[in-house]
């Protein structure tokens, strides 16, 4: 590590830090600093250390050894509220917000100012809250009255930001901000690191994603098994950054496309598909062949899943599945009938959390089996090859008993890809695949959807991930208001995508 | 949170939510026989008092079965007494002392059940009324109904049928006989069958289940039915063991809450998806010991009452207690 130009003295530096839980060393003699005005990139696959190491930074932890210095000053922290009072904020991706209340009200909460007469004044919360937001580009749209649950994600998380700042945090810790967010809302997100980076804010960012890293990065700190494994004073290449945090290149991130050979004729045929959000749906996907479907937040995309999927089902239209004329009107119609939906969000449609690895890998499968079936819940043996499923997906859990809550979110995703295997389904329709896993599980997620349309299946992808929308489909739709607006072969740019999906204006720099 | 995924996995090994039931029934046994010696009442130590122990809480085991299946869903029944009630004065009104109508009276009794609990499924399940809310609404029509027409003890039931409550095969009550067969069966069907399944899936995420294929809303409709026609059997064996039906034996037996409260001392948790039957039997096992270490040791009712209020606390306290310590 070079030594800090003067004048720019880290802010927080973290000290030969060390942490062992029973039977894991969580983090060998990790040494970590950031400055003000800085952005730090923390990255590193899940089970590296990022979070442990923060969980100490905040005081949720006490690390065995080491020190954690603020201004040079060592420091303790005992429980989150000293962090906090210390200046040291963690920005999570649940955000502490209450969805019913006004953003004034969740600015000033804990901590109203106070009239004269011991109530609490409203008109000094607006106004301050005013001042706070209009340092952020988007606080034009923020009213301090509105109600939190009313704004969408990117919104609340400006919101989030505001309240940090607010309360005198010098210290921000953001944990994949834009999992949540489309494209021209991580702009906004970038635009507001930036400003506090130009307020001399330290910022310390965890993310999966070269591409922010490349944006907004000034240091860049991987972690693997609980060591540096590389630290950059300068932004490197991405590949670089890669090969730190899976110890290896990964030659082939994406897996190679379709040939031509392998494209069979069409598994999902829509001609004028329409009901309450889409409008004129045409869309074909062939056996192979993997279908990149992109467009900003409320686009229409998930909707089209779910009309696919029976959930929210085509008023208008046909709909063609390897021939045959079907209309769903429920998932489980649309499963019966070859159709499986892999859910953007892992944890509220598609886990169940408090069942085992295996008992959710086998949600699908036994909810089609006869009624006295034998492969019983809970089940502590392999009834029906689905561990053998599993062992295919490379899942790595220290047995398939364990709650499915104790994996990562790649090993997740895996389990309920497991889960549609086992029904051997001719569409696949992938939400989101990838959201908020690591980089070595993205590739393995990639791969699995290559060898499944190598085994005839068509697959419709949805991404919010333009890289990984272009490096992973053979073709690309792009949708806008409930409208499917163009279409991309391989090589497109996500220029042109993203100024389809935008209806032609320009992108919000 | 994501950061929550880099913490390190906690080896599986012995799983506490498994036996806590056994383990606080293993305590409340033991108490019993504690006060039974410490004051010198041996006598109550015998098979036959154990026998008499469980025979008072037939009905509640009854009815915490059909509990269990709509907490497992993550629902909740609270019409339970009332339909208790109901059932228990249709079917003496209909027998009215005549042995040749034992069966229409058993066959309406348990439609009247089933009924009842295709309404709270369809008004959980299809209208998404909160179902605290709907079932204490239907409690109150059920009851309002029932008030309308009797007031005390109407009807007859024939010797025939008290055997049910006073039968005994062997050592053994016939009733209790019967309960221990219903809670196997229930254990079958939550265990072996496809439904059973289901039951654990959408009570752990109905989204989830939706997604993966299960007809989520009829699910909770068929344990609302099991539940009220688990009740409306409860119902039978009081009119047989009282030898008629009044309208309030039901809310005097607290058989709502009470059926509730056994089920979650069993270890099944009321956010659904997690516990089972063996769990409620234990709780239901538990509370009746309670009840005899009060009668021996001669606690007064009221102390009683409170008593068993701290229990309920206590055991779900360490229920909650336990289990953040294994997740955190």
């Amino acid at each position: 590590m070079t030594a800090p130009a003067p004048g720019s003295a880290p802010m927080i530096e973290m000290k030969g830090i060390t942490k062992t839980f029973p039977g894991v060393r969580a983090l060998s003699d990790v040494s970590f600093d950031v400055r003000a005005g800085e952005v730090q990139a923390l990255v590193g696959e899940n089970g590296a250390g990022k979070s442990t190491l923060i969980k100490i930074l905040s005081g949720v932890y006490r690390a065995d050894s080491g020190a954690v210095l603020l201004n040079g000053e060592p420091v303790h922290f005992a429980h989150p509220v000293e962090s906090l009072r210390a200046g040291i904020a963690v920005i999570y991706q649940e955000f502490s917000l209450l969805p019913e209340r006004t953003v004034a009200q969740n600015l000033f909460l804990g901590r109203e100012p106070r009239t004269r007469f011991g109530l609490i004044d409203g008109a000094r919360m607006r106004r301050e809250t005013r001042e706070v937001l209009s340092l952020f580009a988007a606080a034009g749209r923020i009213d301090p009255d509105r109600i939190v649950g009313t704004l969408d994600v990117a919104t609340q998380q400006v919101v989030e930001i505001a309240k940090a700042v607010s309360t005198g945090a010098r210290v921000v810790v953001m944990d994949e901000p834009t999992a949540a967010l489309n494209e021209a809302e991580c702009e906004e997100l970038f635009a507001t690191v930036d400003t506090l980076r130009t307020r001399g804010v330290a910022i310390i960012y965890i993310t999966h994603r070269m591409r922010e890293i490349a944006r907004l990065a000034d240091r860049v700190t991987v972690l693997k098994d609980g060591e540096v494994a590389a630290r950059f004073d300068e932004v490197p290449e991405p590949a670089e950054i890669v090969r730190a945090m899976v110890g290896r290149d990964i030659a082939d991130f994406y897996a190679a496309p379709a040939t031509a050979g392998e494209i069979g004729p069409p598994v999902l045929t829509v001609r004028g598909g329409g009901n309450a959000v889409l409008k004129g749906i045409d869309l074909e996907v062939k056996a192979g062949e993997i279908v990149g479907l992109a467009g900003i937040q409320g686009a229409g995309r998930v909707a089209l899943a779910m009309a696919l999927f029976g959930q929210a089902p085509f008023e208008r239209g046909e709909v063609t599945l390897s021939g045959e004329r079907v209309d769903f009107r429920s998932p489980r119609a649309a499963i019966l009938g070859g159709v499986g939906l892999l859910p953007g969000d892992r944890k509220s449609e598609g886990l169940v959390l408090m069942q085992s690895v295996r008992d959710n890998g086998m949600l699908t499968s036994r909810a089609f089996a006869p009624l006295w079936a034998s492969d019983r819940r809970n089940a502590h043996a392999d009834t029906t090859g689905m561990d053998g499923l599993l062992d295919r997906m490379e899942i790595r859990a220290a047995s398939y008993d364990q709650d499915i809550r104790a994996l990562s979110g790649g090993n997740q995703q895996k389990a309920i890809v497991a889960r549609w295997l086992s029904m051997r389904p001719k569409l696949l329709i992938f939400i989101e695949p990838t959201r908020g896993i690591d980089v070595n599980a993205k590739a393995g997620i990639y791969h699995l959807m290559r060898d499944l349309a190598r085994e005839g299946a068509g697959i419709l992808m949805i991404s919010s991930d333009l890289p990984e929308v272009i490096g992973a489909a053979d073709r690309v739709l792009v949708m806008q208001e409930g409208r499917i607006v163009a279409a991309f072969g391989r090589g497109a740019s996500e220029q042109e995508i993203m100024h389809a999906a935008t209806g032609g204006a320009e992108v919000a720099a | 949170m994501s950061l929550a995924e880099d913490t390190p996995p906690r080896a599986t090994g012995f799983r506490f939510e498994r036996w806590a039931p056994l383990i606080l029934l293993a305590g409340a046994a033991l108490i019993y026989v504690a006060v039974a010696i410490g004051t010198g009442q041996a006598q109550y130590l015998t098979l036959d008092n154990l026998i008499a122990i469980l025979g008072r809480s037939i009905a509640l085991g009854i009815t915490a079965i059909g509990q269990t299946f709509v907490i497992l869903v993550a629902s909740i029944d609270l019409s339970v007494a009332s339909l208790i009630s109901a059932t228990a004065v249709l079917a003496s009104v209909v027998m009215d002392g005549a042995p040749a109508m034992i069966l229409p009276a058993i066959l309406a009794a348990l439609a009247l059940g089933a009924l009842v609990g295709v309404c709270n499924g369809l008004m959980v399940s299809a209208l998404k009324v909160n179902p605290l809310i709907a079932t204490l609404g239907m409690s109150l029509i059920i009851q309002g109904c029932l008030s309308a027409f009797v007031s005390n003890f109407a009807g007859k039931v024939p010797v025939a049928f008290q055997v049910f409550a006073y039968g005994e095969i062997g050592p053994f009550p016939l009733a209790l006989i019967f309960l221990a067969l219903m809670a196997a069966l229930a254990w079958a069907v939550l265990r072996f069958t496809r439904f059973g399944s289901d039951i654990y899936a959408v009570g752990g995420n109905e989204e989830a289940a939706r997604f993966a294929g299960i007809k989520t809303g009829r699910v909770v409709i068929l344990t609302h039915v099991i539940c009220s026609v688990c009740a409306a059997i409860a119902g039978l064996y009081l009119a047989s063991r009282l030898r008629s039906g009044a309208p309030w034996i039901g809310s005097d037996g607290v058989y709502d809450l009470e059926s509730i409260a056994v089920v979650v001392i069993g270890g099944t948790v009321l956010a659904g998806g997690r516990g089972g039957i063996w769990g409620t039997m234990a709780g239901m096992l538990i509370f009746s010991l309670i009840d005899s270490v009060f009668n021996i040791a001669g606690v007064d009712s009221f102390a009683k009452q409170v008593l068993r209020g701290i229990i309920i606390v206590a055991a779900v306290a360490f229920y909650a207690i336990r289990s953040k310590r294994i997740v955190a």
